[in-house]
């Protein structure tokens, strides 16, 4: 008929522009649509109707619905990179070029092969899997879970990166309304002549919602509310944008669609607002129920509201002979505009015993053949309808009559769309007069302020008509009607469909009902009722609905599931937005980043700093790159960039009193111009910072802590300070990031540091333990002398404007002193090699001081530090407590990382008992051969004991146990 | 996701600027106490469905502690107000009354400030 497909019609379809045809493929097919077509109107104006496959039976499925609820009209869009799964083709508007293909078929969609399931349905049951997939249980590993899987999900994921962009925006609006529809328009125009900052969001490219379709002069009403609210300045309109989830306190998040699908337009595909709204305005509408006969699902039945539509909206026949089948007035609009369309309406059922009002009357008057008491037995044809068999609706499906026809309208009344309302709490009433679920204004979801954050206005409140704006007259009532025929066999119940894209039947969820699942959330995961892509928008009420009747109870009594955000899917592109690749966190850099990064440093990530772990020099490997480190730096002398250490000041009249109750030990003693080595456990005790403390003045300490804790441990003080003894005089100031820190580590340390002169550095004048304030190379400087090497060692602090500047001048005095950066690997073999622990390797979060024999570190003086009182309880002083040791290996192989020593006998479950675990484990490159550390029963009474650590698939290591000091027990080379 | 005004700052603060920290007015037991009282003190929690108060931090913005009486179950914040206070203050639980008037306090206030530690 036209260049766009045999099914356009020659006239009509108000959102489409015949001017302008758009060719795109489906499956391969070169097809033509217009500008403003749907794909899944593009696909029925070429005649295909056939759009998909069901999940379970593979059945043949056409779209039912002509928005965001269409659970059948699934495909897959685009190529590589942009390809995307699942896309409903009833709301991705065409775009020239575009390429589709159908999910879940193999090797073709008409040709399918695993069709072949649904000609096994009766052994594929409610719970199929449940029951199916229990035994022999060593099947599930090996057999069932890899072909499961392989058929699980429908569409295939993309493999590569997503090439768009995203990007979010905030907003605070004082009333957003969501649903562009003539409610949610006239909603807004109250509101924004109160003064109020107002937006309206509409999911679809059109404002107007059914309006324009349904009433006959809705499109001017419309019209004449947009253009008043376009001229008010505190009104934002905003088309292509999905309200999908209400959250706490008017939390609203929304997706606009700038560039879907169209990868040339040069602008952020998709943008995520959020935005806190004063109040929601849920002008949502409402969505219509399929009624459950037998055939429901066969191509070509669709929702009478869909048919229409197709029809008005984009000028496509759904089909030339239609059938509609309802048990409301609305349905027979659909009969009208197929009527006016040029196409036949052999008959209309209707489920009621009467059918009296306008509506009905006018179809009447139009010469269409109106049956009451009048239901569908059964559909003939497989991938399309080819007759309708008819029956009456209060037998039991004997067949009266057949009718050919190719398309059915069917209504089985409309349901409001509360997802929004209910997402933060809101509750639903049952409707016996209307039957559908409408909110209950009494019991409305609260913001901050108690009251309602949320209402709901048109279609959405229970109020189908919308009368008072649209003008449309009274209809006659509703009859509910879950099953169809009323006495409907139990054969027939097989082909009812429920749920499309689940193939869940009226038959699974009788007899999820009949083995015991009462409750409906209980029955939507026996059944996937509801658990498709389209969660239950279709499906859910019709199923509660058919439950109820199985349990023989009220609708209410057997209530909803629980509504939850997103109300369609959100690309994971949306959220992630720009936070992706380098934005995804912001990385910390020492001021001598660029220089580890010339050097060609193997970079550790810490916290959010990067630490050079190693500098690997031309083939070597990371192992002996670090070798080399450690020899260079005991031999003779290092440098290791230490800026990332926290560095806390503590300052006030009572920060010795203070740290007293932070650390473990008594920092409130140390006398100024020295250091002190503290530990900080939480209040149970365990221990969670190490670090060196350093006395500044009379009442100020500079805390150091671990590179990860700075910010943890200045909080824990904040939070000690600010909630607890607010009334101490104490500040705290981070200030890790103000200095650079280097340590100078090695037997010619001092050497290095005097060549660049500036400050006494001799042991007299600078003792181990000591800190000092000078210039060094003209930069002003506080030095500490305190080493985590064992070797004599100055840590060198300097603002961090002048790190580098130091950090180059050391390279470049120390060089025939073989000067060598080393990085973070080296640093913690050498304080393994000194038996020094590390945070996160001994500790674990239940590991306190006393278990790593630091007794030492413990004043015993003090009534009460954090963690003091928790260190009394029983199983903290129990004898049994694993200890640290060191461990020997005996064999000369290095002891896997956390392998577990095992003891004598097996615990309940049949495993070995154990006796203790390896908490760090290295080669000692300075003793040439494997050291490690461990958490040991008794172990420091048990020296010289041989344990053995089993290691699957290994001979069982053994070490011995000994001092966890390795190397230079009497501490003289810290001396230098 | 929760909004809540910092006292401290006067910032209507989103809920990723925030740090909770768990059920406000504890009273600190240290060494001396009972293990029942210092058991009490490390791990029973209250949690109510209804009024409730908790220690919140602008980790993101001034970075002070408050508190915040707020119903757990419509998520309706009564107030906010300074963590310097061993008990909510009169105002807060007027506010509280005012949307709540059944709802009773389960403390009584002793002369004794919790703030004093065994080593002041």
């Amino acid at each position: 008929m036209t260049q766009t497909g045999p099914f356009r019609l020659s006239s009509g379809g108000r959102l489409i522009d015949r001017a302008y045809p758009l060719p795109f493929r489906f499956d391969g097919r070169q097809l033509r649509g217009l500008r403003g077509d749907t794909l899944a109107s593009a696909l029925l104006a070429n005649g295909q109707m056939l759009m998909g496959r069901s999940f379970k039976y593979h059945r043949p499925r056409g779209p039912i619905a002509s928005g965001a609820e269409e659970p059948n009209a699934l495909l897959g869009l685009g190529h590589g990179g942009r390809f995307e799964p699942n896309q409903r083709a009833t709301t991705t508007p065409l775009v020239g070029g575009m390429a589709t293909t159908s999910q879940n078929c193999w090797p073709s969609l008409t040709a399918d092969v695993g069709a072949v399931n649904s000609w096994l349905y009766r052994f594929f049951p409610a719970g199929f899997y449940y029951k199916t997939f229990m035994w022999p249980r060593g099947f599930w590993k090996h057999v069932f879970e890899p072909v499961i899987r392989r058929s699980a999900g429908l569409g295939k994921a993309p493999t590569e990166a997503d090439p768009d962009t995203y990007e979010q925006a905030y907003a605070h609006v004082d009333l957003v309304v969501v649903g562009g529809g003539i409610a949610g328009l006239t909603a807004a125009l109250d509101a924004a002549k109160s003064g109020k900052s107002v937006w309206v969001l509409e999911q679809t490219p059109h404002f107007g919602g059914r309006t324009p379709t349904d009433h006959a002069d809705g499109q001017a009403r419309v019209d004449a509310l947009i253009a008043e609210l376009r001229a008010m300045p505190n009104v934002n309109l905003r088309r292509n944008t999905m309200a999908t989830g209400l959250y706490d306190h008017g939390y609203l998040l929304a997706r606009e669609a700038l560039a879907d699908h169209d990868p040339n337009a040069g602008i952020p595909r998709q943008r995520l607002w959020r935005i806190r709204a004063g109040h929601v305005v849920v002008a949502s509408g409402a969505l219509e129920r399929p009624l459950s006969f037998a055939g429901n699902d066969v191509p070509g039945v669709m929702l009478a509201s869909a048919v229409r539509d197709f029809i008005g909206d984009y000028g496509v026949a759904p089909g030339r002979r239609i059938v509609v089948v309802t048990n409301n007035d609305d349905a027979y609009r659909t009969a009208l505009a197929a009527l006016d369309a040029g196409l036949e309406v052999p008959v209309i059922l209707d489920a009621r015993s009467s059918a009296g009002g306008a509506l009905p009357e006018a179809a009447r008057a139009r010469g269409i053949r109106v049956l009451t008491d009048a239901a569908i037995a059964g559909i003939k044809g497989g991938q399309s309808v080819e007759a309708v068999k008819l029956c009456a609706h209060s037998g039991s499906g004997e067949v009266t009559e057949t009718i050919e026809a190719d398309c059915v309208a069917m209504s089985g009344g409309w349901s409001p769309v509360v997802h929004l309302w209910s997402h933060c709490g809101g509750k639903l009433n049952w409707s016996d007069t209307q039957s559908m679920f409408a909110p209950d204004p009494n019991r409305p979801p609260t913001g901050a302020d108690g009251k309602a954050m949320a209402s709901c206005v048109g279609a959405a409140s229970g109020d189908l008509l919308v009368a008072d704006a649209t003008g449309a007259a009274a209809e006659s009532a509703i009859m509910p009607v879950w099953v169809m025929p009323t006495h409907a066999t139990r054969k027939m119940k097989f082909k009812m469909f429920l749920d499309f894209q689940n193939d869940v039947k009226v038959s699974d969820v009788e007899l999820a009902a009949q083995e015991g699942y009462h409750s409906v959330e209980h029955t939507k995961r026996y059944t996937t009722l509801g658990m498709a892509t389209d969660q239950g928008k279709v499906s859910n009420i019709n199923g509660l609905a058919v439950l109820s009747g199985a349990l023989n109870q009220p609708i209410p009594a057997t209530g909803t599931t629980t509504f939850r955000p997103p109300y369609t899917p959100l690309t994971l592109g949306t959220i992630a937005a720009e936070a992706r690749g380098e934005l995804f966190q912001p990385l910390r850099k020492t001021p001598m980043h660029g220089w580890h990064q010339a050097k060609g440093a193997y970079w550790e990530p810490v916290g959010h700093w990067r630490r050079p772990y190693c500098y690997p020099q031309g083939a070597e490997s990371h192992a002996e790159a670090v070798a080399r480190e450690i020899r260079a730096v005991r031999a003779s002398v290092g440098t290791l960039d230490a800026s990332t250490l926290g560095k806390i000041v503590v300052k006030g009249p009572d920060a010795g009193k203070f740290l007293d109750m932070m650390y473990t030990g008594m920092m409130s003693t140390l006398p100024v111009g020295k250091c002190r080595y503290g530990l900080i456990c939480n209040e149970n005790g365990f221990l969670i910072d190490d670090g060196v403390a350093a006395r500044l003045s009379e009442d100020t300490w500079l805390v150091h802590t671990t590179t990860g804790g700075a910010d943890r441990m200045h909080g824990h003080f904040e939070d000690w300070l600010q909630c607890e003894w607010w009334d101490w005089q104490v500040y705290t100031a981070n200030v890790t990031e103000q200095w650079a820190q280097i340590a100078v580590v090695g037997p010619k340390a001092r050497v290095l540091l005097e060549r660049l002169g500036g400050m006494d550095l001799s042991a007299e004048a600078l003792p181990f333990m000591g800190w000092a304030e000078g210039e060094i190379a003209g930069i002003p400087a506080r030095v500490y002398r305190i080493s985590f090497s064992g070797e004599l060692s100055f840590e060198v602090a300097v603002p961090a404007n002048r790190g580098l500047e130091l950090w180059e001048k050391l390279h470049e005095a120390g060089a025939d002193l073989n000067i060598t950066p080393y990085g973070t690997e080296a640093m913690h073999i050498m304080r393994a090699e000194k038996g020094f622990i590390m945070i996160g390797d001994e500790t674990d979060g239940t590991v306190i001081p006393q278990d790593l024999g630091m007794s030492w570190a413990i004043s015993k003086k003090k009534e009460d530090y954090i963690g003091k009182r928790a260190q009394q309880r029983s199983h903290m002083t129990d004898p049994d407590r694993w200890k640290l040791v060191g461990l020997e290996s005996l064999d000369g192989r290095m002891l896997p990382d956390g392998v577990y020593a095992v003891a004598e006998g097996v615990n309940g479950n049949g495993q070995r008992n154990v006796q203790g675990r390896v908490t760090s484990t290295y080669i000692s490159p300075t003793l040439d051969k494997p050291i490690a550390m461990g958490l040991v029963r008794h172990g420091p009474e048990r020296m010289g004991e041989v344990l053995e650590f089993p290691v699957a698939g290994q001979e069982s290591y053994k070490a011995r146990i000994c001092d966890p000091v390795f190397y230079d027990k009497e501490g003289s080379r810290a001396n230098g | 996701m929760l909004t809540l005004t910092c006292p401290c700052c006067g910032v209507a603060a989103e809920e990723t600027e925030l740090h909770a920290g768990g059920e406000a007015h504890l009273k600190r037991f240290g060494p001396g106490s009972s293990d029942a009282e210092f058991e009490g003190y490390l791990f029973a929690r209250k949690n109510p469905r209804g009024v409730h108060f908790e220690r919140w931090r602008h980790a993101y913005g001034c970075g002070k502690w408050f508190l915040a009486a707020r119903c757990t179950a419509t998520l309706q914040v009564f107030a906010t107000y300074s963590a310097q206070t061993p008990y909510p203050p009169a105002e807060v639980v007027a506010a509280i009354r005012a949307a709540r008037p059944d709802w009773q306090p389960d403390w009584t206030e002793t002369p004794t400030t919790p703030a004093e530690s065994p080593n002041a």
